[in-house]
């Protein structure tokens, strides 16, 4: 059971609350100091050497950036997330290319897309999907896309755009 | 820019050193010209024939759109008995289908290999996002207006398109370029300058020659 793992691993590590989604995937969190430690005991030890992703949450109100490694356990079929929060200013994390080559790809994106940076990550500085970007990064919730995108590009006059709750409700009025 | 587009001393297999800049010798950069048509009128008509009837589409997907393309390939819709086929280099190809969106990374390779491609040349946006961005249209990262960027002939709209309306599509420009409307390759040179501020406007980071070929 992973509960089991949760409470061998919560003796070695200061891992925060258990959040278990399904038998076979749960999240925790953990202080971004001790995550590459971690990564490695769940790595080395207990099996789970796939780093199926790194994805990050953008919680603007709090200030803070939570970044997501998904690892997976293939023998068990499990899958457990680790958690770790940011601070939003200058957000640094260390990189876990180490670990994983494969992160490195996600360090880039993360970098180019929130604005994340992991030093020492190989090519982490390079254009990855974005080239030319001289704005914040899109993927930070204070970016307006629709902004940028009226005053990067010309729209073709003629388009009509109908708000889903008021076209819906309308809908609905009619008794169609 | 980019560190393989920078001039650069270069020392060949037979120890002679030679100095390469790869932004003018690699492509020819003079600036495209309009062609002029035939001497008469029913030799014109006759080429416009020809051409119609071999669409070589250039093997480049742009956008989900792209997907459109096996069917037709392929023996249930088999584009191929109305002339149209596909090419793998620019060289080859005669018809541009943009596929779906088009985000500025693929707008700079489109432009390339468009520009690439022998004259007479045609362009179709295929589906809602080459015509207003489709369900793009607030999107950071792909253009709204295809025919800002290059001479478009023919928009087949949709979200997708079907192959049944690609085919029709086909047809349509068969047509057009029947009648001699198709003469996307010549305004692209009549009016290369409002092009290029365009492209150059929405690509930031232009690191290419204006012009290749």
């Amino acid at each position: 059971m992973m509960r089991e793992l949760y409470k061998k691993t919560k003796q070695l590590f200061p891992l925060g609350d258990l959040t278990e989604q399904r038998h076979d995937l749960v999240f925790v969190s953990i202080p971004h100091p001790f995550l590459s430690s971690l990564l490695r005991h769940l790595r080395d030890k207990e099996g789970f050497s796939h780093l199926v992703l790194l994805t990050a949450v953008d919680w603007l109100e709090r200030g803070e950036f939570q970044l997501t490694y998904l690892l997976c356990n293939r023998s068990k079929a499990w899958d457990m997330g680790v958690r770790v929060v940011l601070p939003r200013e200058g957000a640094t994390m260390e990189s876990i290319h180490t670990l994983w080559p494969t992160a490195a790809t996600y360090q880039r994106e993360l970098k180019e897309m929130f604005g994340i940076d992991f030093p020492g990550s190989p090519g982490v500085n390079d254009d990855f999907i974005l080239e030319g970007w001289d704005d914040i990064p899109p993927y930070r919730r204070d970016f307006d896309t629709l902004k940028f995108a009226e005053a990067r590009f010309t729209q073709r006059p003629g388009r009509e755009s109908l708000d889903p709750a008021q076209h819906m409700a309308k809908h609905h009025s009619d008794g169609s | 820019m980019k560190k393989e587009l920078e001039k650069r001393t270069i020392k060949g297999p037979d120890g002679f050193e030679f100095e390469v800049d790869p932004l003018t010798d690699y492509y020819c950069d003079l600036p495209p010209t309009v062609q002029t048509p035939a001497y008469t009128r029913i030799i014109e008509s006759f080429f416009n024939w020809a051409r119609s009837e071999s669409l070589w589409i250039l093997g480049f997907g742009t956008g989900c759109g792209a997907i459109e393309m096996r069917p037709l390939m392929t023996p249930r819709f088999d584009a191929y008995r109305y002339g149209v086929q596909w090419r793998p280099t620019p060289r080859q190809a005669n018809l541009f289908v943009i596929s779906g969106y088009l985000s500025v990374k693929t707008l700079k390779r489109v432009i390339r290999s468009y520009e690439q491609m022998q004259s007479p040349k045609y362009v179709m946006g295929l589906g809602s996002c080459t015509i207003n961005g489709g369900m793009y249209w607030d999107s950071y990262n792909t253009i709204k207006r295809l025919d800002d960027f290059l001479p478009v002939d023919l928009y087949v709209a949709g979200c997708m398109p079907r192959p049944e309306a690609l085919l029709a599509g086909f047809q349509e420009l068969k047509k057009i370029i029947r009648a001699g409307e198709g003469e996307g390759a010549n305004e692209y040179a009549k009016r290369f300058e409002w092009y290029k501020k365009n492209q150059k406007r929405t690509i930031h980071d232009w690191d290419m020659p204006d012009y290749n070929w």
